[in-house]
């Protein structure tokens, strides 16, 4: 479980986060969803540490990321993944080379199990025998798929996709979404996704908050969501004029 | 100011929170043949042709019948060994090593590839720089080297294919006086322009934001930077070790 308290952080004269809260469930999608400029992307960054708020702080079952010591924030780097928006597949290293990164980096595992290990996460996103293909050879899809066995690979107990369908077409969209889905239920993972598609809010957002001009302005389900009677959260989901549909439809 | 400040910062989070040795090694000999073996071509070139062209002119200059021609083989030497080899090779290297190094830190910003780095709790500033500068320091001085010797031997195949000295009086010349430790401060030199050189441009491209056009302008800041840097680090050498 992630526990984020009160966080704010500004950049000069500008505050992105207005002391946001949230806790995000073990086991859940926890999506963060808002327009772009809202911050959700600055309290991804808060989140992993790429960021250090100004108050506030975040706990990650209990440990303090942000205010406990080096320890502490050095154990649990160890145990996030995070799905970049562009994958961030190192150019210079072919698939299996990317996916067995933290392994190479962060333990001491002998060559033999760490293969095994990385060829067993490549099966597990779809990828077998794309061992050796560079990340300029495959597709968006697919190295949005290399990107999340790369954050799986450690075991992580955490896993944050920054928008992970920006450039995939609707079908690879839900491919990965359902990926992403069913990784968290099955590694029992907590997992964090910003994302501003609608499609992947009513697909699997487990738990939602919504951002508005830095601040949580609404929190639920993804059953919960399209009842919603807050303004600036119907006129960002029924922008979609299929979902406005979808919601005469369900009224109807 | 600041950039100064940030610069140093950098420098010094490069020894915080290192990686396991063996990581490094590799790093280190991959940087050394992007920067040291991909470069031995440029190098070949640009000190050969330089050697030539200090002869020739050195030739042009001379026009009293008191010097004798071997001095031109030392005029060759002396420069080559004092600023051309040193000087210039770097300035060449600054513009292709440079460029490179910054645009490749530039990239792997602007595509979230060191944030990657950094959210597995890797310090990204050391595992992508460190083996960078290490590789530049064990590989400009050899390349120096390289065209040290091909400067003098560009200056002999011109002095000698032209008809301006004879080979004897070439081969005296460049033994003519000479100060072993010449070589020691053109060694120092190098060491010292390495360590400009691949810090400034890596510090350029870490810190790019943006696109693709910042990263141009990176690689841009990083050449011009560094040659500023070796101009000014190379009037301070002479003036405190000559």
């Amino acid at each position: 479980m992630i526990e984020v308290k009160n966080i704010s952080k500004s950049f000069g004269e500008k505050l992105v986060l207005k002391e946001v809260s949230g806790v995000f469930e073990k086991g859940k999608a926890n999506l963060i969803i808002g327009a772009s400029g809202t911050g959700k992307s600055v309290l991804l960054k808060a989140m992993v540490g790429l960021i250090k708020p100004e108050t506030g702080g975040i706990e990650y079952d209990g440990r303090d990321f942000t205010n406990g010591t080096n320890d502490v924030r050095h154990e649990v780097r160890r145990e996030i993944g995070m799905l970049f928006q562009g994958g961030a597949l190192f150019d210079s290293k072919n698939v299996e080379e990317n996916v067995m990164f933290p392994l190479d980096m962060l333990t001491k595992m002998p060559k033999d199990e760490k293969l095994d290990r990385v060829n067993f996460y490549l099966k597990r996103v779809g990828l077998e025998n794309t061992n050796k293909l560079m990340p300029s050879e495959i597709s968006g899809g697919m190295q949005k798929r290399v990107g999340i066995a790369r954050a799986i690979v450690m075991k992580s107990k955490y896993l944050f996709c920054d928008e992970p369908n920006s450039g995939l077409d609707p079908q690879t969209s839900i491919i990965i979404d359902n990926l992403i889905k069913e990784l968290t239920e099955e590694y029992n993972i907590t997992t964090i996704v910003v994302t501003h598609d609608m499609n992947s809010v009513l697909e699997i957002g487990d738990h939602i908050l919504f951002m508005y001009k830095g601040e949580k302005l609404w929190e639920g389900t993804n059953k919960e969501i399209l009842d919603t009677d807050v303004t600036a959260l119907q006129d960002f989901i029924f922008a979609n004029k299929l979902i406005r549909d979808l919601k005469k439809n369900t009224n109807g | 100011m600041k950039s100064i400040g940030r610069y140093f910062i950098l420098i010094g989070s490069l020894f915080r929170n290192r990686e396991r040795f063996s990581v490094y090694l590799k790093l280190i000999l991959d940087e050394a043949v992007a920067i040291g073996i991909d470069s031995i071509f440029i190098v070949v070139i640009v000190s050969t042709f330089i050697g030539a062209v200090t002869a020739v002119q050195t030739a042009f200059n001379l026009v009293s019948p008191f010097v004798p021609l071997y001095i031109i083989g030392t005029i060759v030497r002396d420069m080559t060994i004092l600023e051309l080899a040193p000087t210039i090779t770097c300035i060449v290297l600054a513009g292709k090593v440079g460029s490179n190094i910054a645009g490749e830190l530039g990239t792997m910003r602007i595509t979230e590839q060191v944030d990657a780095l950094e959210v597995m709790g890797i310090n990204s500033a050391s595992y992508l720089i460190l083996p960078k500068i290490i590789a530049a320091i064990i590989t400009f001085p050899l390349l120096v080297i390289i065209a040290a010797f091909l400067s003098i031997y560009g200056g002999y195949l011109a002095g000698i294919m032209t008809g301006i000295l004879t080979e004897k009086q070439y081969i005296y010349g460049i033994r003519y006086e000479f100060h072993s430790f010449n070589i020691t401060f053109a060694m120092i030199k190098s060491l010292a322009f390495a360590f400009l050189i691949s810090s400034i441009s890596a510090y350029q491209g870490y810190f790019t934001k943006g696109g693709a056009l910042e990263v141009g302008k990176s690689s841009t800041q990083a050449v011009t930077n560094s040659c500023i840097a070796v101009l000014c680090a190379d009037y301070l050498l002479a003036q405190l070790l000559l």
